[in-house]
C-alpha cells in the first residue's frame, strides 16, 4: 500500500519508493525508509494531501504520494 | 583571503529563520543585487559590528540540500564550486532550525563535505519543549563545528555569533560522512586518482552535477565523463544512498544528544489545529478569499488617505514654485514637468508599501504555503501549479517581483505559463489609472451595500484574473514539455510574523520602486514636457496671434484655453498623438489620450503623470486644479461630448487592464526565460487582446 491509500489521521512506516526521481526530493525532506508518517490534511478538492514526517508537514500531490510505499500501522 | 575580506555565506533550509539573522548581521547596510549570470536576488552586506576585519555576508536562497531543485537553489552550488567567483565563501554560517534538527543538519553535513568550514547558528530553540535536553556542547563536538544558539526575534545570541565569525581561522574541515560508505571502491579510487588535489566529495559532486559544477573546464568534464562511463555511475541510486547514509549517521548522533529522543510535536499540534480550519473545504476558501478581499480594501481605502495628502502637497508645491519663480521656460519645466513627475512617483509609495506588507505577512506567518496547498488542484486545470498563486498574488503589487517569484516553480512549463500570464494581474501601477478613470466616469453611488466605484474596480481585477487563467489554459494546450510537474513542498509551522522582517521588506521594495521605476517615470515626464512644449514648426510661437485673430467671442478664459490647446496640438507630442489617432479612434480615444498611451508604453503609471503634464501645459498656473478636475472638463471638439464618458472610460480601463505596457516587465521576462521569444510573444498577444477587448467594450457601450 502507499500513502495515497491512507485516511486522515492514519499512520504508516515508509518502506520504499516506486519513483526514483521523486524519491530523491522526498529523501531530502526527511521522508526516509523506516520513518513514521501520518496523513494530516487533505485539500478541499481531495488533492493535494499533506503528511507529517520527521517533525515537518509536507504537502504532495496524490499521484506523488502513491509512489511512496508504506506499511500501515494501527 | 582574497582582498582581505572574509566572505561569509549564509545558508539554511527554507523557513529556518535565515532572513532574520541576515537582517541582524547587516542591519540597513544590505545591498540587493544579482548573482552573476542569473537573476536570483543576491542580498549581501558588510557586518559592521566586526571591527578587526572586513566581513562580507552573502545571503543565499534557502535550500534543503546541495542538490538543487530550482533555479534559486542552484545558486549556492554554482557559487561554492567556483573559486574564481566573488561570492565564493571562505566560510559558511549554516542556519539550523532546532525544531527540525535532522533535516536541517543534512545540508550542513553536505556543506562540510564540500570542504567549506561551517559554523551553526541554531534557531527556534525557544519553541522546543525539551529545550534543556538538547546537549549542544556534545552536538558541537560530534559535528566538529561550533554551535551558537540565536534568537532571530530578539537578537539574543547574535553577539556570540558575530564573535565566532570574527574569530574564524581558515581550515579545511574533516568530512562528515566518509564517501566510501556509499561510493564503491572502484569509483572512489578512479575519482581520487584523477583529481588528487580536490576534496573527494567535490570530485563526487563533479560527477553528480557535472553541468551545474561551475569550476571545471571542458577537459575535466571529459575525464569526469570517462570515469562515469567506466565505473557505471548511477547518479540517482548513489544520491539516494548518500542521503540515507547521512540521515542514519545524523540519527546516531542525535540519539546521543537527545537522550529521550522525543519527537517535536508541540509545534505541529498547533499547526494541525490551524490547518484543520485553513484547509477546511468551506472555511478554507472563505478565509482565503476574505484575506484577498481585505487586501484589496486596504490598498484602495487605507492608501487613499496618504495618497490624497501627497497629491495635495505636490499640487501646492507646484503652485508655489510657479508663483515664486520668474515666468519662463525654467519655471514651467519645474512646475509643469518635474514636480508633477516626482509627485506621480511618490504617490504610489503608500500602495506599494501596503501591498508588500501583506505579501510579507503572508510569507512570514506561513499562510502562503497554505494558499498554494488550497489552490493547487484548481490551478492544475489551467496548466499552472499551486505555487503559481504566489506570483499571481504578488502580481497585484507589481509584475516584476511576480515574474521573479515564479522561479520557485520547478517545472519549466508551469513556470513559463505563470510568467506569461502574470502581467494580466492588475498591478499597482494600473491602480492610479483605474482610480482616476473610475472617478471620472463611474457615478459615486451605492447598490445595496456595495459602492459602484468599488465594484467596478473589483471587476477590473477579476477581469485580469479570469483572463490570466483562460490564457494559461490555451498555453497549456499549445506548449509541450517532457518534464513532469510535481508539488513537493513543506507547509511550515505557523508563527507570529517578525515585524522587523516585514518592515525591512516594505522599506526595501518601496525604495527599489522609487529609485528604479521612479527614474524612468521622472525622465519620461521631462521628455514629455519638452515634447508638449516645443514643436517642429513656428505655430507654437505664433499661437497667441493666430488664435486671437480667429477668435470671435470675448471670454478671456476661453481664449486662453484655445491658445493652450492650439499650442499642444502643434507640439511634437501633438503630432505623435495625431499620428496614432486613426488607430485608437475606434476605441473612443482622442489624440491627447494617444500621447498618454505612447508614453505609458514604457510604464503604465506614466499615464496619470502624462495626462497631468499634457493638460497642465499652458494652463493658468494660479488656477492649477487637480488632474481629475481638468480631465472632467475636457470636451472632444469633434463630438461635443466629454472626452471621458462611460464608453471611452471603460474602454480605456480595459485597455490598461490587459495591455503589456511595461518595459521593465518585458526586460525581466527576457532575463528569466533567457530569450526574446517569450517577451515578444507576451507583448504581441497582450496588446492584440487589449485592443480587441477595448474595441468591443467601446462599440457596445457607445
Amino acid at each position: 500500500m502507499n500513502i495515497a491509500d491512507l485516511k486522515i489521521g492514519q499512520k504508516g512506516i515508509v518502506t520504499g519508493f516506486s519513483d526514483e526521481e521523486l524519491s530523491l526530493r522526498l529523501l531530502d525532506m526527511g521522508c526516509l525508509p523506516g520513518e513514521e508518517i501520518t496523513l494530516s490534511c487533505i485539500a478541499p478538492l481531495g488533492d493535494p494531501i499533506a503528511i507529517d514526517v520527521a517533525g515537518s508537514r509536507v504537502s504532495l500531490r496524490k499521484k506523488e504520494a502513491s509512489t511512496v510505499m508504506i506499511e500501515k500501522i494501527s | 583571503m582574497r582582498e582581505n575580506i572574509l566572505k561569509v555565506a549564509l545558508i539554511g533550509n527554507p523557513n529556518a529563520g535565515k532572513t532574520s539573522i541576515f537582517n541582524l548581521l547587516t542591519g540597513l547596510n544590505q545591498k540587493v543585487g544579482n548573482f552573476p549570470g542569473v537573476t536570483v536576488d543576491k542580498k549581501s552586506g558588510p557586518c559592521n559590528k566586526i571591527k578587526s576585519r572586513k566581513v562580507q555576508i552573502v545571503d543565499f536562497p534557502g535550500t534543503y540540500s546541495i542538490y538543487p531543485r530550482s533555479a534559486d537553489e542552484r545558486v549556492f552550488f554554482t557559487e561554492v564550486t567556483n573559486p574564481e567567483s566573488d561570492n565564493f565563501p571562505d566560510m559558511a554560517v549554516v542556519v539550523v532550525d532546532a525544531a527540525h534538527l535532522k533535516r536541517n543538519l543534512l545540508l550542513f553535513s553536505q556543506i562540510k563535505d564540500m570542504g567549506v568550514p561551517a559554523i551553526i547558528a541554531m534557531t527556534m530553540l525557544d519553541v522546543l519543549p525539551e529545550k534543556d535536553q538538547l546537549d549542544l556542547e556534545l552536538l558541537a563536538q560530534k559535528l566538529d563545528s561550533p554551535i551558537i544558539p540565536v534568537n532571530g526575534r530578539n537578537g539574543e545570541g547574535m553577539e556570540e555569533l558575530i564573535a565566532e565569525i570574527e574569530r574564524f581561522e581558515y581550515h579545511i574541515p574533516e568530512p562528515f560522512l566518509p564517501m566510501e560508505s556509499y561510493v564503491h571502491d572502484d569509483l572512489f579510487y578512479r575519482a581520487t586518482a584523477a583529481f588528487p588535489d580536490e576534496h573527494p566529495y567535490r570530485v563526487y559532486q563533479m560527477m553528480q552535477q557535472t553541468d551545474t559544477y561551475a569550476g571545471i573546464g571542458p577537459e575535466d568534464i571529459d575525464i569526469i565523463d570517462e570515469i562515469k562511463e567506466n565505473s557505471s555511475f548511477k547518479s540517482h541510486q548513489l544520491q539516494a544512498q548518500e542521503t540515507i547514509n547521512r540521515y542514519r549517521l545524523l540519527d546516531d548522533i542525535l540519539r546521543e544528544v537527545k537522550p529521550h529522543n522525543k519527537k517535536i510535536e508541540e509545534n505541529l499540534r498547533v499547526s494541525s489545529q490551524l490547518d484543520k480550519i485553513l484547509t477546511h473545504p468551506l472555511w478554507g476558501y472563505f478565509i482565503f478569499i476574505g484575506i484577498l478581499f481585505f487586501m484589496f480594501q486596504a490598498i484602495y481605502s487605507w492608501a487613499s488617505i496618504p495618497m490624497d495628502f501627497i497629491d495635495e502637497q505636490f499640487g501646492a508645491l507646484g503652485e508655489w514654485i510657479s508663483a515664486t519663480l520668474p515666468d519662463g521656460a525654467l519655471n514651467s519645466l519645474i512646475s509643469e514637468g518635474i514636480i508633477p513627475g516626482i509627485g506621480g512617483i511618490v504617490i504610489f509609495v503608500p500602495q506599494i508599501a501596503i501591498l508588500f506588507a501583506f505579501i510579507a505577512l503572508l510569507e512570514e506567518t506561513g499562510y502562503m504555503a497554505r494558499a498554494v496547498f488550497l489552490t493547487d488542484r484548481i490551478m492544475r486545470v489551467f496548466g499552472l501549479n499551486g505555487k503559481s498563486i504566489v506570483p499571481l498574488i504578488s502580481g497585484v503589487a507589481c509584475a516584476i517581483p511576480a515574474v521573479m517569484a515564479a522561479r520557485n516553480i520547478e517545472n519549466w512549463k508551469e513556470r513559463l505559463i505563470t510568467i506569461l500570464v502574470a502581467p494580466l494581474i492588475s498591478c499597482s501601477a494600473r491602480l492610479p489609472v483605474y482610480t482616476i478613470l473610475i472617478a471620472l466616469v463611474i457615478p459615486d453611488e451605492s447598490i445595496g451595500f456595495f459602492n459602484l466605484q468599488g465594484l467596478v474596480l473589483m471587476g477590473l481585477y477579476v477581469l485580469g484574473f479570469v483572463l490570466a487563467l483562460g490564457i494559461a489554459l490555451i498555453m497549456h494546450k499549445i506548449i509541450n514539455s517532457p518534464q513532469r510537474p510535481f508539488l513537493i513542498m513543506e507547509l511550515p509551522s505557523f508563527r507570529m510574523p517578525r515585524w522587523k522582517n516585514v518592515g525591512l521588506t516594505i522599506y526595501e521594495k518601496s525604495k527599489t520602486f522609487v529609485f528604479s521605476a521612479g527614474k524612468i517615470i521622472f525622465i519620461i515626464s521631462i521628455v514629455l514636457w519638452v515634447l508638449a512644449s516645443y514643436g517642429p514648426g513656428s505655430e507654437i510661437a505664433q499661437a497667441e496671434s493666430i488664435v486671437t485673430e480667429q477668435y470671435q467671442g470675448d471670454n478671456q478664459e476661453e481664449l486662453e484655453n484655445l491658445i493652450a490647446s492650439y499650442k499642444l496640438e502643434h507640439s511634437f507630442a501633438g503630432y505623435l498623438g495625431k499620428a496614432i489617432e486613426p488607430v485608437i479612434e475606434p476605441l473612443g480615444y482622442d489624440w491627447k489620450i494617444g500621447i498618454a498611451l505612447i508614453t505609458s508604453f514604457a510604464a503604465r503609471e506614466v499615464f496619470v503623470g502624462s495626462m497631468a503634464t499634457i493638460y497642465s501645459v499652458g494652463t493658468d498656473a494660479e488656477n492649477t486644479k487637480t488632474v481629475k478636475d481638468r480631465l472632467a472638463t475636457e470636451i472632444n471638439p469633434k463630438t461635443g461630448l466629454p472626452v471621458f464618458n462611460l464608453a471611452s472610460g471603460i474602454s480605456l480601463m480595459i485597455f490598461y487592464a490587459i495591455a503589456m505596457q511595461c518595459m521593465s516587465t518585458l526586460a525581466i521576462v527576457k532575463r528569466e526565460t533567457k530569450s526574446w521569444k517569450w517577451p515578444m510573444v507576451q507583448l504581441a498577444y497582450l496588446t492584440g487582446l487589449a485592443y480587441v477587448s477595448a474595441l468591443i467594450a467601446y462599440q457596445t457601450l457607445i
